[in-house]
């Protein structure tokens, strides 16, 4: 089985407050912390499961981005990752999701796969990638995946939909599934992991290694344009405690007791 | 201005809440168009949706087919490629089933995709200026979007107060016989319900909830404590569950349970529309975050900057003593 899964580097919101810039033209990216998309880690973690359990196969990473996206493709390969592949090219940049998807098909056209995985989602929650990917290949495509049992020719999948409900359906092969967190425990990745992929060879592929048209893809490309970033004036919102701990414990004890709290 | 279509998701015969939320959306795309509403499924229960629904679009496109009768979004999308015009504005909900159809359709009716749409600022010419957030709502953005070969809007649920005007009535159109081959190659089997967990937190009155700012699973202790001295129960947001901390019973949010108790404490959760998507019948919410910015306190009632690992057991000792 030869499996591709696309990841994203992105500013990892559990170790950095996302405010936007003085501007607006952007969030402040002074010293953000990166990392891989969540749903990514689970994506790669079950293909490489996927591999283990059918004894034969690959598992290839692929990324979109500059050259500091590398280091998540190592990160990927240290947990068992046996290829990372990194589009790169100053005609990518500003691409909108479509523009994304592009990329990513010119490289799935330059393989070939059984299995191609995506996050459910990424940073901007906009869900779209993998979806608009399996549309331009022509492939069978599933959602928020959280269950994936290998049949012959076909997969049995299960989507998680409202209320953690599944809905399982069978899909056949090749075909392209965005995974949902949860799906999996990614293993943890040691700086000996890390230090044992340091110094493997990661090809770069550029717009026209991959036959890309530059005017369909990047700023060029794109219909959705991001103009600024804002924060929203929402009105009042909560009222806040404050003062010494002691003092805010009280107060709230008091607001618990005046609203069925205790 | 390209004509809009709205699918209305359905269950048992009766729409679902986006349904009207989406006329309201269309509205503030245009304030004088005419909306249609596009209605898949099979048997009396499409015919009574479109039906109701009626009276709330000025046209109703309804696709009959026994195929249709659980909504495969592979199947949807081949009807709404055959049914609806190019270059049309096609608006879904931005749920478990939008997540699945929006995208693919876009590339399939070659045209523009923006997700989780949570406002519209006006059109001009073929640029429509829409509001979207990012990371999980701490910024907004404004996209601008070419719709000039149409476009597939997801819409947040929830977001659009639903119009409840009820006076277009509309007609409904039989379209079943233009939606084209159905066949697909991936096939609904069976829906798999969650299941039950020790503690039904649906009928709680009273949930500590935590989310990923309780770090690590050993610190979970401190706020079942908490709860234990309050007469409560402990809930949580998706990534413990994830992370195999609770049981998935326990999750709060659309992928979840939905929970409506008087009081709500949001601990370390940073206010996800999926996750505040669970909570229902206007609790009082009280917030802890160590993070002045978190969108949680938009709509909590209460907001107490600090972090949660120090102040929850303070909490605790102190009702303690009460
Ligand atoms: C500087 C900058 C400018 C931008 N300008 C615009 C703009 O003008 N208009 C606009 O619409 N968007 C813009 N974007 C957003 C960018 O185009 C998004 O990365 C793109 O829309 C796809 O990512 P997503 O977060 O929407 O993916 P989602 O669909 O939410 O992610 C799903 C999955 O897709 C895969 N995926 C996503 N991105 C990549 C990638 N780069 N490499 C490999 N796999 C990936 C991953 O598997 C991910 O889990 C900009 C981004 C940056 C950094
Ligand atoms: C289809 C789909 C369905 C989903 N369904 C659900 C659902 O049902 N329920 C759900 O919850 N999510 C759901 N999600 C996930 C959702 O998008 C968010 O990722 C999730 O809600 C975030 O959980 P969180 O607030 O605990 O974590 P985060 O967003 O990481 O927030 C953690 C918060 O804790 C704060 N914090 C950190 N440390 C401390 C500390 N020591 N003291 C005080 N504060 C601290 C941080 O400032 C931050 O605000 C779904 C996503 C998708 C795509």
């Amino acid at each position: 089985m030869e499996i591709l899964v696309c990841v994203k580097r992105v500013p990892d919101t559990s170790e950095n407050e996302i405010e936007v810039n003085s501007s607006g033209s952007d969030i402040e990216r002074d010293d953000l912390v990166y990392s891989v998309n969540e749903w990514d880690n689970y994506a790669v973690e079950e293909a490489i499961q996927i591999v283990e359990n059918a004894g034969s196969g690959s598992v290839t990473v692929v990324t979109i981005g500059d050259d500091e996206s590398e280091e998540i493709l190592r990160r990927e390969m240290a947990m068992g990752a046996n290829n990372g592949l990194l589009l790169s090219d100053d005609a990518f940049e500003n691409s909108d999701g479509k523009g994304i998807a592009t990329i990513l098909k010119a490289a799935v056209d330059k393989g070939n796969y059984d299995l191609i995985l995506t996050g459910a989602q990424a940073e901007g929650g906009a869900a779209q990638v993998g979806g608009m990917l399996a549309a331009m290949l022509d492939l069978p495509y599933a959602s928020l995946v959280n269950k994936i049992d290998i049949g012959d020719s076909k997969l049995k999948v299960g989507r998680e939909i409202e209320g953690g409900n599944q809905e399982m359906n069978d899909i056949s092969m090749p075909c392209v599934l965005s995974i949902q967190t949860g799906i999996n425990e990614p293993r943890y990745v040691g700086i000996r992991g890390i230090r044992k992929v340091a110094s493997v060879d990661i090809p770069v592929m550029s717009a026209s290694d991959l036959g890309i048209d530059a005017s369909a893809v990047g700023e060029a490309g794109a219909k959705v344009k991001r103009v600024d970033y804002f924060v929203p004036d929402l009105g009042d919102g909560a009222e806040m405690l404050e003062g010494s701990t002691e003092e805010i414990i009280g107060k709230l004890i008091e607001l618990l007791k005046a609203n069925g709290g205790l | 201005m390209p004509q809009i279509f709205a699918y209305i998701a359905h269950k048992d015969g009766a729409a679902e809440d986006s349904a009207l939320e989406m006329v309201a959306a269309a509205k503030k795309i245009d304030p004088d168009a005419s909306v249609s509403a596009v209605v898949t499924g099979s048997g009396a229960d499409l015919d009574k949706v479109c039906q109701d629904i009626a009276a709330s679009y000025s046209e109703v496109l309804k696709v009959d087919n026994e195929v249709l009768s659980y909504p495969n979004a592979e199947i949807v999308r081949k009807a709404l490629v055959n049914i609806l015009p190019k270059g049309s504005i096609v608006l879904l909900p931005h749920d478990t089933f939008g997540m699945d159809l929006g995208p693919g359709l876009s590339i399939k009716n070659d045209s523009a995709f923006v997700a989780d749409v949570v406002g519209f600022e006006g059109i001009d010419g073929n640029i429509l200026k829409i509001v979207r957030q990012e990371y999980s709502g701490q910024v907004s953005t404004h996209v601008t979007c070419d719709i000039s070969a149409g476009v597939v809007l997801n819409i947040r649920p929830g977001v659009f107060a639903a119009d409840e005007s009820k006076s277009a009535g509309g007609s409904v159109v039989d379209k079943s016989g233009d939606a084209g081959d159905l066949s697909v190659t991936r096939t609904f089997l069976e829906i798999v319900e969650a299941e039950a967990g020790d503690v039904d937190i649906t009928k709680s009155d009273v949930l500590v909830s935590i989310g990923r700012g309780i770090e690590d699973e050993d610190n979970i202790e401190i706020a079942q404590e908490l709860a234990e001295a309050m007469g409560a129960d402990v809930s949580c947001s998706r990534p413990i569950v994830d992370s195999k901390w609770m049981e998935k019973s326990r999750q709060v949010g659309t992928s979840g349970q939905t929970v409506k108790p008087k009081v709500y404490l949001a601990m370390g959760i940073s206010g996800s529309f999926q996750h505040l998507g669970g909570i229902k019948g206007s609790p009082y919410i009280i917030a802890v975050n160590k993070n002045s910015k978190a969108p949680i306190f938009q709509v909590a009632d209460i907001g107490i900057i600090t972090d949660i690992l120090d102040f929850i057991p303070e909490l605790t000792d102190a009702i303690k003593e009460l």
